[in-house]
């Protein structure tokens, strides 16, 4: 490997150096520049304005409104995901007992699992545009099953009261399928021999899932924690094409306020950024926190 | 792990060992109903509002205004075609797959040849350059958003697929060369050796030998660059405004729903989005086992 590797290496590395510099680490680096200043976009002008971006944005109910909505999402979108993923994932994966000797998975769980993965090979989109269709008033499946048994229903995503609720049902059933998924392989790489020797001691299934599975499995349920936390403190395509926001900024997300601010109708770039730079922090922290939280000694199995 | 200690015979009372396996077997049958409804229920949702989108797509609009719930009276496949050229699906089906065909070229060629300088040679700041990229994949892309539209507009490449290409694989690289770095290393290097002393050139090595030996994790890349290129809707959203003519996927059908509120025109709707389902599920569906492997370790490494 000593004779002519130079070549290689720098016709190799530059272009994708490049374009990766070029694309993402100077917008990166651009963005905590922009966000202290009061640019308004297209006109050249900018004037730092130190901290006064923060200033206001410490100041502006929307978002702290939009704030709050992410903090409800983030209590509640990765707790139901990793319950629901991890009771699914169980099912498949151990529901069947072979004999006294080991557990298997139900029949069909590779069907089900092919099923439960559709909705992440869909855009974000589809899923948006056919949830919101779903809570029609009118002609959605949701209205007309409870008409048809006798049921008043709301007006979902017309209703400041249920609107948020809806929308965070919507991203709780396009991720799960995901973690059943993750899970179930992380199930399967646990030896046999461990369940084969709690069942001879006469461990319930309960107890089995409750004291060997779930702590052998942390490490993967840490890691979608952290993601799925990532994933709550963004929402902004669901909520943007589903309610853009409202009923009276009931659903509205950090997301949704940033790109409303640089691209609605005043493109205060700025202030965008700023936002941005807020947004930036928060995902560092909650992903740290939830590390953090989440830390337990490591199993390996030998 | 004390329970592996303990001697089989201290068994639960409640579980003689003698004749154990009859009220295990009744308990197990109980459990499997419960587990199948369990499992049959969230199988129902999932497939239901997609089972919903497709029937209603050979739907007439007062049938769907009727009654949501019921079978469309004969297949209608004018809804289809209605979306596919009427509303443009069709041409923004192909926009997405002419953006999507180069970005996932360009992000293999990019990523497969940075990886493997990466996990194979060795040079000066080569610690440096490779935590820059895998940098890449903790930052929120929200972050880069308006910086990044000016620096695509700046460039000239504002509302061209040639700045949607680059920016799509500017943007897959992290993961790509993360994920190929790892792979690069576990291939044999007693393969590679061997074919320097035959006297191959380190391109050469690069193409005929390492290449198709890393075939599976291509795959799997690619894979993943391609389900995530194709549903973008972000980047588009922002860097392709204006000219409709040159829209993708994900925009034509946000825009296909707005106008679908003023039109009442549901049925090309519910056919616009089925067009757009049905090619990704099939893809789904044929390769599984690799979207399920590659989306697993896309999103959580």
């Amino acid at each position: 490997m000593r004779h002519g590797k130079y070549p290689l290496i720098v016709t190799f590395l530059v272009p994708p150096v490049l374009l990766y510099v070029i694309f993402v680490v100077s917008p990166y680096l651009q963005a905590f520049q922009i966000s202290t200043t009061d640019w308004l976009g297209y006109s050249a002008d900018a004037n730092s304005v130190g901290l006064a971006n923060f200033k206001t944005l410490w100041n502006d109910d929307y978002v702290w409104n939009a704030l709050k909505n992410n903090a409800i999402l983030l209590a509640l979108v990765p707790v139901l995901t990793i319950v629901l993923g991890l009771f699914f994932a169980a099912m498949l994966n151990m529901g069947g007992r072979k004999g006294r000797a080991g557990v298997s998975g139900v029949r069909g769980s590779s069907f089900y699992r092919t099923v439960y993965f559709f909705p992440q090979v869909l855009s974000v989109v589809i899923i948006a545009l056919l949830w919101k269709e779903v809570y029609h008033p009118n002609k959605g499946l949701l209205t007309s099953a409870l008409n048809s048994v006798g049921l008043g229903a709301p007006t979902w995503l017309g209703d400041p009261r249920t609107a948020f609720w809806c929308v965070l049902a919507v991203m709780i059933w396009s991720n799960v399928g995901f973690y059943v998924v993750l899970f179930g392989a992380a199930m399967s790489a646990i030896p046999k021999e461990i369940y084969e020797a709690v069942m001879l001691d006469g461990a319930s299934r309960l107890t089995t899932l409750w004291k060997v599975t779930i702590p052998l499995l942390w490490d993967t349920v840490q890691v979608a924690w952290v993601y799925l936390a990532i994933f709550a403190l963004d929402g902004f395509i669901l909520v943007q094409l589903m309610t853009n926001g409202g009923p009276n900024f009931s659903t509205d997300v950090i997301g949704v306020r940033m790109y409303d601010t640089a691209f609605g109708s005043e493109t205060k770039f700025g202030y965008a950024s700023a936002i941005g730079v807020v947004m930036f922090f928060l995902t560092l922290t909650v992903a740290v926190l939830a590390l953090r939280a989440s830390k337990r000694d490591r199993i390996e199995y030998s | 792990m004390t329970t592996l200690d303990k001697p089989a015979s201290v068994a639960l009372p409640d579980e003689p060992p003698g004749p154990a396996d009859r009220p295990v077997r009744r308990e197990l049958g109980v459990a499997n109903v419960l587990s199948h409804g369990f499992l049959l229920f969230w199988g129902a949702l999932t497939v239901l509002p997609l089972l919903w989108m497709f029937i209603s797509s050979f739907k007439s609009n007062a049938e769907i205004l009727a009654d949501p719930w019921s079978l469309p009276g004969a297949l209608r496949f004018d809804n289809w075609s209605r979306a596919w050229s009427g509303a443009h699906i069709g041409q923004y089906f192909l926009n997405s797959l002419v953006v999507v065909a180069g970005s996932v070229t360009l992000t293999m060629l990019m990523g497969a040849t940075a990886a493997y300088v990466f996990a194979r040679y060795e040079f000066r700041g080569k610690q440096v350059v490779y935590y820059l990229f895998v940098g890449g994949l903790m930052f929120p892309v929200f972050l880069a958003l308006v910086p990044l539209f000016f620096v695509v507009r700046n460039a000239g490449l504002f509302g061209t697929w040639t700045g949607l290409i680059l920016v799509y694989a500017a943007y897959s690289l992290p993961f790509t060369v993360f994920f190929l770095t790892a792979f690069f290393r576990t291939l044999p290097t007693a393969v590679a050796e061997a074919a320097l002393v035959d006297g191959c050139g380190h391109f050469r090595l690069f193409f005929q030998v390492m290449l198709p030996m890393a075939r599976p994790g291509l795959i799997s890349v690619a894979i993943f660059n391609f389900l995530s290129h194709w549903n973008q809707f972000l980047l588009p959203q922002v860097l392709m405004q204006g000219d409709e003519s040159k829209w993708v996927l994900a925009q034509g059908l946000a825009a296909l729903s707005v106008n679908q509120g003023y039109a009442g025109d549901y049925a090309q709707l519910f056919a616009g989005l089925t067009i757009a389902v049905v090619p990704v599920l099939l893809v789904y569906i044929l390769f599984q086992r690799q979207v399920q492997s590659g989306l697993t370790a896309g999103q959580l490494k």
